[in-house]
This record gives structure tokens, C-alpha cells and sequence, in this order.
């Protein structure tokens, strides 16, 4: 009983310092892509909810969140996982304007995705500014090395030339999924969390105010223009 | 208001795909050469003999080999062509094509022909793309689609890979356009048990083949659903413009991963009413509840938002639009198929271009798709007209989750999607086996659980194909009936059309004629009592 006290004591004191000083939330905005059936699907599912199951194709994208503590902030990650089907090719671009992250997703069985994937980074390029996004040559289903296509090295190799940070992960076991979101928690963090203006603050909007919803669409459209 | 109107329209055109000036010079073009909807034929060929079909191949064959006196011999069996335009067919088959296109031609209509003979009655279910086009199960299948492009190139079939029937592909559309060539359309081709039905809609030619008794005007209405399917995955524009500028693209690349969606409203088809009514269900909801649920919808509004709509898996909850927007039956099912096809949306929001064809083929709406819970068979469809609009319809739906939730009305909806529908036994006459019924003001339909006799697919499917054929007799293109009554073996089955409603009945075989009629009226004094339960009374717009 008494121990009890000075804990919901200790509780109530964070709590007035969070109403003072809000916890910084900071919007990192995340774009999957690559062929279709690579895997984009199941490594978001895996980042929002830790959970492995097959769906049919994307269509159009999907929007998932995750939350990232890190000891100095957090951050709240909108991930895009885009179809990667060539019918949405020309709206794409709507999903990686902005992005603070990229993850260019291949097969490690399939090396036709690994070209796709150059591709992409080529797309990427046209539109990237330098010091805004940060971006990571993913290869998925690490599971089925037994039919690999691409071998880690010239993953590796493709990453440092090209200056992209490198993973092989598996959706299906789960290997690496979560190293790879808090290894790009922190690039971001540092890389992009420290310049002016670099990310936005997420403001949760608690009740319907529309006073309030529109600051909130205000920064929405922010954060997608990109810094 | 009209103001908002144009507003959203200039909106919507920036929102498709292609970039706006592209779009312009496109839609300033004329279609490109061709048959067009509308385009009035010169002379109807409209039934063909199916050895018409091995006819033209030995035509086809001969013309390019520059035989002309083999070709007379083997063009007796067309039945309602005149010996001139015979002639004249021929002719242009002479002097367009190529020759290793007849060749092609030729072993494809070769295989055509197996099919014909060997056809066999151990109907299989495989519905696997990996199935050997020259065997037995693919000949076998009860009906056949296939999509390809004016110049011939395939694009889809519903079963069997594209490029295995690449050379059948190319002799259907030899077929097609040298009797286009005289300004006439061929419509279909008849032959024992086997019917083939074309529908030209440049760029697009779509082909069915069927051994059902389904008549030529249901076939074609099966074939624009999936005209229209593939229209909604690119829009017309865009069609158009790939066709205008490389004729013999390959479509294939740009429908890639979405074949799913033909091949299940093909399904759909054959087991889903209201795509034969031209209707669509609802879930059967108290008024008071429907209302709370409609109205929390209509308060979550936005400038470019056009419809919100509330499904119930295949049933519709209901739909909020935007004042003086409608919104197509054809296109609602085509929502439909998408959601029910695709379990991509359970996991987070989805956010994809799609063209409502009935409303408007030029251009992509942009749809939010979302379950209103992890597990719930609830899905909501924010249709707006911005393809930037994704947030603000994000936040439509936090808007009418919060509202919703806080109201009784939620948990009484969530009961009743638990529920089944209704049961026949609860109209009260022992003979009904089950019925459907169309207001045709609503564009919507009821109809009851599928009882024990008609529970497995294939008696399900049987027992729509007979609602097929009374509603061909009821909608006649020539001799149109407003009852029809008919005795069988297994089910009496009435059907009764007014310019209120559409009903159709399956009763026991053991029924006799006046009572079944006399059914009629007691029937139709149930819904009227059921009514602002199973229909939606008060559409709502925003
Ligand atoms: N073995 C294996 N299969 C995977 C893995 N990730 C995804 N898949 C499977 O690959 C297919 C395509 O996955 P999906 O996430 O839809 O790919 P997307 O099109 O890139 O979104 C599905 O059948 C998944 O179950 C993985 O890491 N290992
Ligand atoms: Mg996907």
C-alpha cells in the first residue's frame, strides 16, 4: 500500500511535466519500393504490427504507422507501401516526394528485382535533394538463401557505390526487420532530425476540433511537400 | 453549389493519372479508327454457324496462299448471309492480310475445332492461369473469356496464359475485323451447344464462348462488366492513348497483378444477383439505426469528397453522395469486386486511383479504403476527387468512427452483420423456396439465405442461371413478357416485371400455378412491411 504512494506520485509529476513540455513526436515520412511480390506488404506488416501473413497484391498503397522511441525523441513513422505494379508508376511519385526515407526493396531470389530496384533509385535521383532522404537497399526473403539469385556481396557492393546503407531481412522469420527500423530511426534522427525544420512535429488531435484539424492538415501537406 | 460543382470537376481532372496537358491532347483526338459504340452497322450478321469459324480458317488460309477458287467451297454452311456479301467478305479477306497471319490463324482455328469435338462433360474447377490450353479440363470449362486488342493481341483469359492462346487470340480478331471492314459487326457465332459472343468496344475486343443456354444478350452483358473492369484499372483515356500511340502494345504490363479482379467478377457473375439484376443488396438494419449510421457518415464531409460508401461484405450498408452525383450500379459493383478480391486493405488504410466508368471513363477518382475494425467485415470507401487528398479523408473516417462509436447504433449494426440475412421461412408461405426482388426506383434488391436445397455453389449457380433465363424472357430485346411462369422437374420458378418492380420466385415443384401467382401478392405485402428494414428509405447526400 505504501509502496504504492510514491509511485502514483512519480507518475502524476511526469505526467504535468508532459503537459508543460510536450515529448517530441517527430513525423518521419517512409516509402516502400520495388517489384511486386517482393515482399514491401509483408515488411510494413511486420514494422506496424510485428505479425507475417499473405494478402493479396497492394492496391494503389497502403498507409500503416509505427511509433520509435529513441532516448532523445520519438518518432512516428506514416509508411507508404506502395503497389510497385507498373499501372501506378505515374502516381508514385506522389508517395516519395518528401520522403524521409526510402527503402528500395528486392528479392534476394529474384534478380530481376534487384535491376527494378536500380531503377527505382534512378527515379529517386531525379527527384532527390541532397541531405533529405535517406535511403536503404533492402533485400527480402533472406529465408530462402537456398534459391538466392543475389548474392550479399553485390548488394553490398551496389549500396556503398551508389551510398545507400544495405540489409538483408526476411518478413517471414522476422530476421532483421526490426534492426532495420531502429537503424533507420536513428540515421534519421541524426541525419535529418538535427536540420532546421528537417522533420515536423506530429500533433495527436484527441477530439473532433476543426480549429485544431486544420492545423493539423496544414502540417500534413507540409510534411508531404518535404523539407 | 454550383460553384463546388465545377470546383470539383477541375479538381478531378487534375487528379487522374496522366499529366494534365497529355490528357487534353488526347481527349481533343478523335477515337481512333475503327468501330465505335454507335457506329450503326450496315447489314446485321449476327448468327453465324460455329463451322463458320473453321470456315474462315480455310479462307483465311487460302487468300493468303492465293487460292481463290478453294475459298467458295468452303464458305456454304453461314446461314444468314447472302451469297453477295459473302462475296464481299471475301474479298476483303483477300486483299488485307497477311500471310503469316493466316498461317497462325489457321492452327489456332485447327485447336479451335478440337475443342468443338472433344468437348466432354467432366467439368473440373481448376481455375489455374499454369492450365495446358490444349487439354481436356480447358476445353471442358462451361463459359470462356477473352480480352484482346484491336491488332489482335491477347490481353486476357480467364483461364489458361495469354501466350499460349496468342494464335487463337489473333484469328478471333482476323475474325472480327474483316467483317468490320464492310462496315458490319459480328456479334456471334452458333453452334451445337457452343455459342461465341463479341463485343468490339475499341481499343478492346472481348470474346466469350459458352456452353450454357445463356442467351447472346446476357453474354454481352457479362462481357461490358468486364470491359468496364479493365476501364476502371486505367481509364478510357488512357486506353486510347496507348493504343493511339503503339498499336500493338501489350497490355498485359500494365494489368499485371490485377487479373485477380477479372477472374473474380467473372465468379461474381455467376453467383451474385444483382449483377444480373443491375441492383445491389443491402443489410437488412433497423431504419433508426441505418439512419444514426447514414447520418455520422454524412457529417464526416470534405470539399472533394463525392461518395462515402459502407459495406457490409457484399451487401451495401449504406451510401452518402454528393448532391446531384450518382452513382452507377455497374460502378458500385465494380467497388464491390475490388474490396472483396483484394485483402491488401486489412492492413492499414489504402489509398488508389480508380475510374468509375459509368461515371465518367476519362478519369481516376481516388478512393480511401479502410475496415472500420482489424476483424470486421465493415469497410469504408471515401471516394474523392484528389489524388492529394489522402489525410483529409483519413480524417473523415476518424471523424465518423468518433461519432459512430459513441452511438447504440453501432453495436446494433455490428449484431446484424453477425446475423444471416433472413430466412424464406419468415414470408410465411410454405411453397417459396426463395425469390428476388428489385425496386427498380432504388436500384436495390432482397432477396433471402439461399435455403438447404440450394446450398452448395453448384446449386446456387444452377439456380441463378435459371433466374438468367426468365429474366432474358422478361427482358426480350423484340418480345418482351411481364410474367413468365415456368414448371421443372426440380422448382416452379415465377417471374413477374412491373415499371415498379422485378420479382422473381423459386418455389417447390409441387406448387400449382394459382397458388404460386397467389403467393405473389402475399409476398409483396411482406416486403412493404419489411421494407424500411431491408431497402434503404432515405438516401442521404452531404
Ligand atoms: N519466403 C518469404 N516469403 C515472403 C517474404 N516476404 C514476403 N513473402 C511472400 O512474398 C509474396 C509477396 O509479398 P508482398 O508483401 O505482398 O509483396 P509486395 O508486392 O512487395 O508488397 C507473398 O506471398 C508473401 O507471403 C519473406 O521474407 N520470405
Ligand atoms: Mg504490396
Amino acid at each position: 500500500m505504501g509502496e504504492s504512494l510514491p509511485r502514483v506520485h512519480g507518475g502524476a509529476q511526469q505526467h504535468s511535466d508532459t503537459l508543460r513540455r510536450p515529448v517530441h513526436t517527430l513525423r518521419v515520412k517512409m516509402v516502400l519500393l520495388g517489384s511486386s511480390g517482393v515482399g514491401k506488404s509483408s515488411l510494413a506488416l511486420r514494422f506496424s504490427k510485428d505479425e507475417f501473413r499473405s494478402t493479396s497484391p497492394t492496391v494503389g498503397c497502403a498507409y500503416l504507422t509505427q511509433v520509435v522511441h529513441l532516448s532523445n525523441a520519438t518518432l512516428r513513422f506514416e509508411i507508404w507501401d506502395t503497389a510497385g505494379q507498373e499501372k501506378y508508376h505515374s502516381v508514385t511519385p506522389l508517395y516519395y516526394r518528401g520522403a524521409h526515407v526510402a527503402l528500395l526493396v528486392y528479392d534476394i531470389t529474384q534478380r530481376e528485382t534487384f535491376v527494378r530496384a536500380q531503377v527505382w533509385l534512378k527515379e529517386l535521383e531525379k527527384q532527390y535533394i541532397p541531405g533529405s532522404t535517406v535511403i536503404w537497399l533492402v533485400g527480402n526473403k533472406g529465408d530462402l538463401a537456398h534459391d538466392r539469385q543475389v548474392p550479399l556481396e553485390e548488394g553490398e557492393s551496389l549500396a556503398s557505390n551508389k551510398g545507400l546503407y544495405f540489409i538483408e531481412t526476411s518478413a517471414l522469420s522476422g530476421e532483421q526487420v526490426n534492426e532495420l527500423l531502429q537503424s533507420v530511426a536513428h540515421r534519421v534522427f541524426e541525419c535529418i532530425g538535427a536540420q532546421q525544420g528537417g522533420l515536423t512535429e506530429w500533433q495527436e488531435t484527441p477530439t473532433v476540433d476543426l480549429r485544431h484539424k486544420d492545423s493539423f492538415n496544414l502540417f500534413a501537406s507540409c510534411c508531404k511537400v518535404g523539407p | 453549389m454550383e460553384g463546388e460543382a465545377q470546383k470539383a470537376t477541375a479538381s478531378w481532372e487534375s487528379g487522374t493519372l496522366a499529366p494534365v496537358d497529355r490528357l487534353r491532347s488526347v481527349r481533343a483526338d478523335s477515337p481512333i479508327p475503327g468501330l465505335v459504340e454507335g457506329t450503326e452497322p450496315g447489314r446485321s450478321l449476327s448468327h453465324y454457324q460455329w463451322d463458320y469459324i473453321t470456315d474462315c480458317a480455310l479462307i483465311l488460309k487460302t487468300a493468303g496462299a492465293g487460292q481463290k477458287s478453294a475459298m467458295f467451297i468452303h464458305a456454304h454452311s453461314f446461314e444468314d448471309l447472302t451469297a453477295e456479301a459473302e462475296e464481299e467478305a471475301l474479298r476483303t479477306v483477300d486483299s488485307g492480310r497477311s500471310e503469316e497471319q493466316h498461317e497462325e490463324g489457321l492452327k489456332a482455328l485447327v485447336a479451335e475445332q478440337n475443342i468443338d469435338e472433344q468437348h466432354s462433360n467432366d467439368l473440373s474447377d481448376s481455375r489455374t492461369k499454369e492450365e495446358d490450353v490444349s487439354s481436356e479440363a480447358w476445353r471442358s470449362h462451361k463459359k470462356h473469356v477473352f480480352v484482346l486488342s484491336e491488332a489482335g493481341k491477347p490481353i486476357y483469359t480467364r483461364y489458361g496464359t495469354e501466350e499460349a492462346l496468342s494464335s487463337t487470340m489473333g484469328v478471333m480478331m482476323a475474325l472480327v475485323s474483316f467483317v468490320e471492314a464492310e462496315k458490319n459487326i459480328i456479334r456471334s457465332i452458333h453452334a451445337d451447344g457452343c455459342k461465341v459472343v463479341f463485343l468490339t468496344k475499341s481499343p478492346l475486343v472481348l470474346v466469350g464462348v459458352s456452353r450454357t443456354c445463356q442467351s447472346d444478350k446476357e453474354m454481352l452483358r457479362e462481357l461490358q462488366y468486364i470491359y468496364y473492369q479493365i476501364v476502371s484499372l486505367l481509364t478510357l483515356t488512357q486506353l486510347n492513348h496507348i493504343f493511339q500511340h503503339k498499336q500493338n502494345y501489350d497490355l498485359r504490363r500494365l494489368l499485371a497483378g490485377s487479373e485477380y479482379l477479372t477472374d473474380n467478377l467473372l465468379i461474381r457473375l455467376e453467383r451474385d444477383p444483382g449483377l444480373l439484376l443491375s441492383a445491389v443488396t443491402c443489410l437488412p438494419l433497423a431504419s433508426s439505426s441505418r439512419d444514426v449510421v447514414s447520418s455520422s457518415l454524412q457529417a464526416a464531409k470534405s470539399k472533394n469528397l463525392v461518395f462515402s460508401i459502407l459495406l457490409a461484405g457484399d451487401r451495401l450498408v449504406t451510401l452518402v453522395r454528393k448532391k446531384d452525383q450518382f452513382l452507377h450500379h455497374i460502378d458500385l459493383h465494380l467497388v464491390f469486386n475490388l474490396v472483396g478480391s483484394s485483402s491488401s486493405f486489412r492492413e492499414g488504410e489504402g489509398w488508389t486511383p480508380i475510374c468509375l466508368p459509368k461515371f465518367n471513363t476519362a478519369g481516376f477518382f481516388h478512393a480511401h479504403i479502410s475496415y472500420l475494425e482489424p476483424a470486421s467485415q465493415l469497410c469504408l470507401i471515401l471516394v474523392s476527387t484528389d489524388r492529394e487528398d489522402f489525410f483529409n479523408m483519413s480524417d473523415c473516417k476518424q471523424k465518423f468512427m468518433e461519432r459512430l462509436s459513441k452511438r447504440s447504433a453501432y453495436q446494433a449494426l455490428k449484431e446484424a452483420v453477425k446475423c444471416p440475412s433472413y430466412s424464406v421461412a419468415q414470408v410465411g408461405i410454405p411453397e417459396l423456396r426463395h425469390f428476388l426482388y428489385k425496386s427498380k426506383s432504388s436500384g436495390l434488391y432482397t432477396s433471402p439465405e439461399f435455403p438447404m436445397v440450394y446450398q452448395s455453389d453448384e446449386e446456387q449457380e444452377r439456380l441463378l442461371s435459371l433466374y438468367q433465363e426468365l429474366h432474358s424472357c422478361l427482358h426480350h430485346p423484340t418480345r418482351p413478357l411481364r410474367y413468365y411462369y415456368r414448371c421443372r422437374e426440380t422448382e416452379n420458378l415465377l417471374a413477374q416485371v412491373t415499371s415498379g418492380f422485378e420479382l422473381y420466385l423459386c418455389f417447390s415443384p409441387l406448387v400449382t400455378k394459382a397458388s404460386a401467382f397467389a403467393a405473389v401478392n402475399k409476398l409483396l405485402k411482406w416486403i412493404r412491411k419489411e421494407e424500411d428494414r431491408l431497402f434503404i428509405l432515405s438516401p442521404l447526400t452531404y
